[in-house]
């Protein structure tokens, strides 16, 4: 039995770059999308037929779903790009994951595939891209000063210096939430990378220990578990980036509005 | 020592956020056997609130992670 590791393996090194058994999966899942995509990109037609027709259904779905995080079919237009390529990502290369093979072939003594989320760099990096972009998004609709002013609420304080002490007690107050608010984004990359990667990663090291108790039959429903796992969490990640588009693009409440 | 300590914070720290998800899960349940119709419409605030109870768990695995 070959418990997988916490880091990937390292299968070469191409000028210092270290190729892991994790980015042979993600460039596997890539070079998917690009065939899907060109194929799609040539036969797309004004009436969907055959392939065209399945991605589009998804797509549907998928929009229907958004909508009911941002509520408004405009802004899920707009930040379908991004999600949406961030789900479908998250989603096959979960599956692929789930392709035998995976963890059992080997070269020189090394994994050859593992589930591309299994990989914390990875995972990372996705937040990271969701958390940045979600703030640059905001600082484009809501504008420069009013999305800092989440952050660093000093209006709130000089505003208050009229309103005698309980208003500047208040907003003392706000100014400490607004760090809290500072800190809290830093916590939404940690809780979303490693939430991708915790469950990844544990279903990995469940199939591996399942199947080598017993060879078949018995880890059939374990797949299927995590299959189901692959789905949601693709959908979690997206969701929440989602979320976080949608908050960071809508302007604060008034002062009133507290 | 240490692998006491990895299995207790996993162990101690998710009984919270195991909790939270039961419950989450069981009052969207009521509400679906309520209301079957609304199924669309909750599902997808169930799952925000789930993966936002889950974060909890998943501060108790990143200290796991940190303990050396």
């Amino acid at each position: 039995m070959h418990i997988p590791t916490l880091a990937p393996d390292v299968l070469a090194t191409v000028h210092g770059i270290n190729i892991t058994n994790t980015m042979v999966n993600a460039w596997i899942a890539i070079i998917i999308f690009l065939v899907i995509g060109l194929i799609i990109k040539r036969t797309a037609a004004v009436r969907p037929t055959g392939l065209q027709n399945f991605f589009e259904f998804i797509l549907e779905t998928l929009l229907g779903f958004f909508d009911q995080v941002t509520g408004d079919r405009k802004k899920t237009l707009r930040f379908i790009p991004l999600v949406g390529s961030i789900f479908f990502f998250i989603l096959l290369s979960n599956w692929l994951g789930l392709i035998p093979g995976t963890g059992s072939i080997t070269w020189g003594g090394k994994m050859v595939l593992r589930p591309a989320n299994t990989d914390l760099n990875l995972t990372v990096a996705m937040a990271l891209v969701a958390v940045v972009s979600s703030h640059l998004y905001g600082l484009l609709a809501v504008g420069v000063f009013t999305h800092i002013g989440k952050f660093v609420q000093i209006k709130g304080l000089i505003k208050s210096l009229t309103k005698g002490p309980v208003a500047i007690f208040t907003a003392i107050i706000e100014i400490a939430v607004g760090f809290i608010e500072f800190i809290s984004e830093i916590a939404k990359v940690l809780s979303l990378s490693l939430r991708l990667f915790g469950n990844i990663f544990a279903g990995e090291v469940l199939i591996t220990v399942i199947s080598s108790l017993v060879v078949a039959i018995i880890p059939t429903p374990f797949m299927l578990l995590e299959v189901l796992v692959g789905v949601i969490q693709a959908g979690v990640f997206a969701m929440l980036t989602m979320v976080y588009l949608s908050v960071m693009t809508t302007a604060p409440h008034g002062e009133e509005a507290h | 020592m240490l692998a006491l300590a990895k299995g207790l914070t996993m162990g101690i720290g998710t009984i919270g956020p195991a909790l939270a998800i039961g419950m989450i899960a069981s009052k969207a349940m009521e509400a679906i056997g309520r209301n079957p119709e609304a199924t669309g419409k909750l599902f997808v605030p169930m799952l925000l609130g789930a993966a936002f109870a889950e974060a909890i768990a998943i501060y108790a695995l990143v200290v796991v992670f940190t303990l050396k």
